[in-house]
C-alpha cells in the first residue's frame, strides 16, 4: 500500500480515504442544485460549478492522472461547446411558439414539482455543462499549463 | 419575419463560434469556411436591416414573449441598423484575411470561436435595448478580445493584454456601477423605460453621478484622452485582423456607440455633457496625433491614430446639431473603413517582410504594389485629402462646429487633419517610398529583399475591398443613399427621449 506508485501522486492517505467517501456526495449534490434550479434556490451555474468542484477535489488529492481518467481536457472541451450548443438549442426551439428563446411547453406543470416550468430546467442542464466543463478546464490551464517567456517561437493559441 | 431578423445577429454567431469550438479540430478548412459564411450572411442581414428599417420603421422584438419593461427586448431602430452594418462590414473583410493570414498560427479554430463570439458581443451590444444585457454583451465583447490580444502568447502579447485586461476591468466595474445606481433610482432595467422614469421622477443629483460613471467606463473601452493608456499597447500586440476590428469596430460599439445611446436617448443630453465631451474629444485629437508623430511601430502609430480619430467622432456627437451628429457618425462608419485597412496594410507588410518597425523598412511599393496603392489611399483618405470619404466627413464636423459657434473647436479640428496628413506621409515616405533600407537588403533582422513578394489571394482581396469603399464612401453623402442609412441613425439620436415613446409605441403599450 505505501511507497507504491500511486500512493507518490496526490496527497496523504487521509486526504485520499476522505476525498473517496465525500466525493460521490459533493457530484450527487450538484446534481441535486442543478435539477432543482427552478424551485429552489441555485440552478445552472451553480450546480455546474459544484459538479466541477468534485473533479477538482479529485485531481486535489490524487493528481491530475486519475482526475483526467474521468474526465479527459478534450471530453471537458467537448462538454463545454455542447452545453452552448444546446443552450442555442433551447432558445432556436422557442421559434416553434413565435419568439427567441420562447417557453414552448404548453403544459408549464405544477408549482414546486421537478417537472415543472417547461425549458428552465432544460436550459439549467445546458448552462450546468457548459460552467461545469468550463471551470475544470480554467482550473486545468491555470494548474498545468506553463509558458515559456523569452523563448524561441512559442505560437501557439490555445 | 423583419423583426425575427433581429435575433440572427446574436444567434449566428453565437452557433457558429461554439460549432466550430466542435468540428474545426477535426476537420481541416472547416473554420475558414463556417465563419466567412456566418459573417457574410451577418453582413447580408445587417444590409438587408437598413432596408426593413427605412419601410417599417423600429423593431422592437420581444425575447420569449415577454413584454418589455419586464421582459428582455432587442431593438432595431436607424442607429443600430446603422452600426450593425459598419461592424459586420468589417468582420466580415477581416474573416476573408484571416484565412490566409491566420495559417502561420496554430490553432485557427480557437481564433475563429473568439473572433465570434466578439462579433456577438458587439452585435449584441447594438441591438441590445436592456441595459444590464447591453453590459453581459460588452463583457462578452471585451473578455474575447483580451483573449485575442494574447493570441500570439509572447512576452509582449501576454503583458499588452494583462495592461488591457486590467484597464478593461476597471471601465467595466464603472459601467456596472453605474447600471446598479441607476437601478436604484428608477427600478427599471429595460432602457426605454429608464428613460420615461427620469422623466418622471426628474434627474437629480444621482443621474448626474451615473452619467460621469458612464462617461468614464464607456469612455475607457472607447480609448478617450485620459483613458487610452491601455489601446497603444493592446491594438497593435493583437494578430492585424484582430488588431483591424479592435481599432475599426470594437472601440466604436463598445465604447461611442453606448456613450451615444445612452447620454441622448436614455438620460437626455444636457449642456454639461456636451461641453465633458467636446473637451475629451479635442484632447484626444490632439494627444492622439502628437503621439502618434513620434512612433516609429507601424502599428502602434496606427493604434495612437486611432485616439486621435475617435476624437473626431466625439467632437461631432459634443457639438450636438444634426448637422454634427451625421458628420460624426460618417466619420465613424470612414474611420472603420480605413483604419481596418490601414492595420490589414500593416499585417500584410508584416507577413512579406517580418517586421513593423518603419525604420528597417523602404521602397516596398516596388515588392508590394498592390498593399502599396490601398495603403496610399487608405493614409490619404484617414489625412482627408479631398476625393476620398474622410474628407467629407471631417468637412462636415468642421463646418457644424463653425456653424454651432465654436470656431476655436473647428480649428483644432483643422488643425489635426493637417497634422493626420504629416504623419502618414511620413509613413508612405518609410515604408512605401524612397530606397529600401540596408537591413533589408542584407536580410538582417527582416526578410531579404528579394524573398519579400505580395501576401495571398484573400488577404489582396479584403485589402482591394475596403480601398474601393474608401474611394466611394462619399457616395453615401448623396441625398437618395443618406436617407435610409445615415439621416436614418441621426434621426434616432436627435430624436432624443422620443426613443422611449417611440418603443413603447411599436409595442402598442
Amino acid at each position: 500500500m505505501s511507497g507504491s506508485k500511486r500512493q507518490e501522486k496526490g496527497m496523504t492517505l487521509i486526504v485520499k480515504t476522505i476525498t473517496r467517501l465525500t466525493v460521490g456526495l459533493i457530484l450527487l449534490y450538484g446534481i441535486y442544485i442543478l435539477l432543482h434550479g427552478h424551485v429552489s434556490p441555485g440552478g445552472g451555474f451553480a450546480g455546474g460549478v459544484i459538479i466541477a468542484l468534485s473533479f477538482i477535489h479529485i485531481m486535489l488529492a490524487y493528481g491530475k492522472e486519475t482526475a483526467f481518467s474521468k474526465l479527459s481536457k478534450a471530453k471537458a472541451s467537448l462538454l463545454e461547446s455542447l452545453g452552448a450548443i444546446l443552450f442555442i438549442a433551447i432558445g432556436i426551439l422557442g421559434f416553434t411558439g413565435g419568439y427567441f428563446f420562447f417557453n414552448f411547453f404548453t403544459d408549464k406543470g405544477e408549482a414546486f414539482r421537478l417537472f415543472s416550468a417547461g425549458i428552465i430546467p432544460l436550459c439549467n442542464i445546458a448552462i450546468s455543462m457548459k460552467v461545469g466543463a468550463g471551470l475544470f478546464t480554467i482550473f486545468v490551464i491555470l494548474v498545468l499549463l506553463k509558458f515559456k517567456t523569452g523563448g524561441k517561437d512559442p505560437r501557439q493559441g490555445s | 419575419m423583419g423583426s425575427h431578423l433581429v435575433t440572427l445577429f446574436v444567434i449566428l454567431p453565437l452557433a457558429a463560434a461554439f460549432l466550430n469550438l466542435l468540428i474545426g479540430r477535426k476537420m481541416k478548412g472547416a473554420p475558414d469556411i463556417l465563419a466567412n459564411l456566418a459573417t457574410l450572411a451577418l453582413l447580408i442581414a445587417s444590409v438587408f436591416s437598413v432596408f426593413a428599417v427605412a419601410k417599417n420603421g423600429i423593431f422592437v422584438y420581444k425575447v420569449g414573449s415577454w413584454v418589455p419593461p419586464i421582459g428582455i427586448a432587442m431593438v432595431l431602430d436607424g442607429l443600430a441598423a446603422f452600426m450593425l452594418v459598419t461592424v459586420n462590414l468589417v468582420a466580415f473583410l477581416c474573416t476573408v484575411y484571416s484565412v490566409n493570414y491566420m495559417e502561420k498560427f496554430t490553432s485557427k479554430w480557437s481564433f475563429y470561436t473568439l473572433f465570434l463570439l466578439m462579433l456577438a458581443g458587439m452585435n449584441g451590444v447594438i441591438i441590445s435595448g436592456d441595459m444590464f444585457n447591453l453590459f453581459v454583451f460588452l463583457e462578452i465583447a471585451s473578455v474575447a478580445s483580451y483573449a485575442l490580444v494574447a493570441f500570439g502568447t509572447e512576452h509582449e502579447e501576454l503583458e499588452a493584454t494583462f495592461k488591457y485586461m486590467v484597464m478593461g476591468t476597471v471601465g467595466s466595474l464603472f459601467i456596472l456601477l453605474g447600471i446598479a445606481l441607476m437601478y436604484s433610482y428608477t427600478s427599471t432595467l429595460n432602457m426605454a423605460d429608464i428613460s420615461l422614469t427620469l422623466a418622471q421622477k426628474g434627474l437629480g443629483n444621482i443621474t448626474l453621478f451615473v452619467s460621469i460613471l458612464f462617461i468614464a467606463g464607456f469612455g475607457l473601452k472607447a480609448a478617450l484622452v485620459p483613458f487610452h493608456a491601455w489601446l497603444p499597447d493592446a491594438h497593435p500586440s493583437a494578430p492585424a485582423p484582430i488588431s483591424a476590428m479592435l481599432s475599426g469596430v470594437l472601440i466604436k460599439s463598445l465604447g461611442i456607440y453606448t456613450i451615444v445611446r445612452v447620454l441622448y436617448n436614455v438620460i437626455g443630453v444636457t449642456k454639461e455633457f456636451t461641453n465633458i465631451l467636446l473637451v475629451l474629444g479635442v484632447l484626444s485629437m490632439i494627444v492622439g496625433a502628437l503621439l502618434a508623430m513620434g512612433q516609429w511601430d507601424l502599428k502602434r502609430l496606427l493604434a495612437y491614430s486611432s485616439i486621435s480619430q475617435v476624437g473626431y467622432i466625439i467632437l461631432g456627437i459634443g457639438i450636438g446639431t444634426p448637422l454634427a451628429i451625421m458628420g460624426a457618425l460618417f466619420h465613424l462608419f470612414n474611420h472603420s473603413v480605413f483604419k481596418s485597412l490601414l492595420f490589414l496594410n500593416s499585417g500584410a507588410i508584416e507577413y512579406a517582410s517580418g517586421t513593423r518597425d518603419m525604420r528597417l523598412m523602404g521602397g516596398l511599393r516596388e515588392k508590394l504594389p498592390i498593399t502599396g496603392w490601398t495603403s496610399l489611399i487608405a493614409s490619404m483618405s484617414i489625412a482627408g485629402v479631398p476625393p476620398f470619404n474622410g474628407f467629407f466627413s471631417k468637412l462636415i464636423i468642421i463646418f457644424a462646429a463653425v456653424q454651432a459657434g465654436y470656431i476655436g473647436y473647428g480649428f483644432w479640428a483643422a488643425l489635426v487633419s493637417v497634422l493626420t496628413l504629416a504623419y502618414f506621409i511620413s509613413v508612405q515616405k518609410n515604408v512605401f517610398f524612397g530606397a529600401p533600407s540596408k537591413a533589408m537588403l542584407s536580410g538582417r533582422d527582416v526578410a531579404k529583399w528579394d524573398d519579400i513578394k505580395e501576401p495571398p489571394l484573400f488577404m489582396r482581396l479584403s485589402m482591394i475591398a475596403l480601398a474601393i469603399i474608401c474611394i466611394f464612401g462619399g457616395l453615401l453623402l448623396i441625398p437618395a443613399v443618406s436617407g435610409n442609412f445615415l439621416n436614418a441613425a441621426t434621426e434616432a439620436l436627435t430624436a432624443g427621449r422620443d426613443y422611449a415613446n417611440t418603443i413603447f409605441g411599436s409595442l402598442g403599450l
